[in-house]
């Protein structure tokens, strides 16, 4: 439940109020950022992610050492299928 | 020390291993409780037990959100997903987790249209996909979900959207560790705080527990070393005669928390006067609700739910194992009538309840 996702920003999603384009071990889903500060994050970042949401901040450091623990827990597969599952871009209004 | 060897730094575990070994008295026992549950995978997962003195016991606490739910609020969301004109949708984790009249899985395969999302926003897309349905997402978890929940509220407002709302079941987990230290069947010595919990609630709330009950806190990572770093730092203030919150997962977790994600929980939700926990019983001021302001997508509010108080399944004895009095084995249907395949109880169904946690690697390291 408390899987948290470490993944890297590509870009800002156009038109969608809060989401980013996030890389998640070659997976490209919109991840919401409203839960870090305005202007927290920018391209290239690294975040962690619980369900489909930025909960902080990280280092790329911190995004390694997560995924080696996702790893080691036996999780990082269950992790990547949780990411592929977000289908949240909204339709364009 | 057969597991330590697969993680990073398995010199540096050692060390640790070793300190933990100096350090504690040999006259004296301790009881550590772990809260969250992903605490207590890892340990199972990484034999964390069985590298630790005999006289440092590890008691399984309560942070696995799908265990601590009560049966009675399973069979109220169920209720919600027996209406044609809705689409009732949840977390993988709940899809197992039995109702009086089964699991929600298996409500699905008699025809009830439920579905497993990922995300909270993912049930906001069906209600905008699917206009003349109603989609109730089922939202469980304590602080590291609830302020997803909340934006995803927010975002419905936003929208203007008429055809969503939550049945809210999110917990917190401060008023649980207040009833452990207050319920007189449990002597606990100090705390392995939950990481990612922590992560948005900060570590003040905390510091009741240091200050009036006199039991260390030490917030704590997942990985083996980062849990073992923990239980050490709360053997050295027992030893000192110290209680005090510290922080050894510093790296994700901010003193005073994820500050945006409180504000939208406090504007999103107020307290329960109480909330029935899973072998806890009612604890007050210890759930979550929606703000009359957001009225329009409370589930609660928007369907009739029974809210018939259910009893645990018989012979199941998941709320001791719950408060820690009994060990999973000691379940009279511990591995019999209760297993992964077949869960009577919902300690058996999350990989972070003690139950499933026990079966799938302690039950394996004795056949091993």
């Amino acid at each position: 439940m408390c899987l948290a996702i470490p993944g890297q920003i590509v870009d800002m999603a156009t038109g969608q109020p809060l989401l980013a384009r996030v890389n998640v071990g070659s997976v490209l889903r919109n991840v919401n950022i409203g839960l870090l500060d305005a202007g927290e994050v920018a391209p290239g970042d690294w975040i962690l992610i619980h369900v489909g949401f930025a909960l902080s901040k990280i280092d790329e450091q911190q995004a390694h050492d997560q995924l080696h623990m996702l790893r080691a827990m036996g999780e990082d597969e269950l992790a990547i299928e949780e990411v592929r599952g977000y289908s949240f871009a909204e339709p364009s209004e | 020390m057969k597991y330590v060897d697969e993680f990073r730094d398995p010199e540096v575990i050692r060390g640790v291993v070793r300190e933990i070994a100096r350090t504690v008295d040999p006259q004296r026992r301790y009881r550590i409780m772990e809260v969250c549950g992903g605490h207590t995978h890892s340990i199972y997962r990484h034999g964390l037990r069985d590298v630790l003195p005999e006289n440092v016991e590890l008691i399984h606490g309560p942070g696995c959100p799908v265990c601590v739910l009560p049966t009675g609020r399973v069979d109220d969301g169920l209720t919600i997903a027996g209406r044609d004109d809705t689409i009732l949708t949840c977390f993988g984790d709940m899809m197992r987790v039995p109702g009086t009249k089964g699991t929600p899985l298996e409500l699905k395969a008699r025809g009830a249209d439920i579905r497993m999302v990922y995300s909270p926003l993912d049930a906001l897309r069906l209600a905008q996909e699917n206009p003349g349905k109603h989609v109730c997402f089922f939202s469980i978890g304590f602080e590291t979900t609830a302020p997803s929940t909340a934006l995803t509220i927010l975002r419905a407002h936003a929208l203007g959207l008429r055809n969503f709302s939550v049945f809210c079941n999110h917990v917190t987990i401060v008023p649980a560790m207040r009833a452990i230290l207050d319920s007189p069947d449990m002597r606990i010595d100090g705390f392995v705080g939950p990481g990612h919990v922590s992560s948005i609630t900060g570590c003040r709330p905390y510091e009741f527990i240091a200050r009036d009950y006199l039991k260390p806190v030490v917030v704590s990572g997942f990985e083996p070393l980062d849990i073992l770093e923990g239980i050490l730092m709360i053997l050295r203030q027992l030893n000192a005669g110290e209680s005090k919150v510290e922080n050894q997962y510093k790296r994700i977790v901010p003193w005073e928390g994820n500050v945006p994600a409180l504000k939208a929980m406090a504007q999103v939700f107020e307290l329960r006067p109480y909330f029935e926990w899973r072998g806890l019983g009612f604890i007050s001021q210890s759930a979550l609700s929606i703000r009359a302001a957001f009225a329009a997508y409370d589930a609660e509010r928007v369907f009739d739910t029974p809210g018939v108080r259910v009893t645990d399944p018989r012979g199941a004895q998941c709320g001791e194992v719950l408060k820690g009095v009994l060990k999973p084995a000691q379940c009279k249907l511990f591995g019999t009538e209760c297993n992964p395949e077949h869960p009577i109880g919902a300690l058996m169904v999350s990989s972070e309840g003690a139950c499933a946690a026990h079966y799938r690697y302690a039950m394996h390291a004795v056949e091993a």
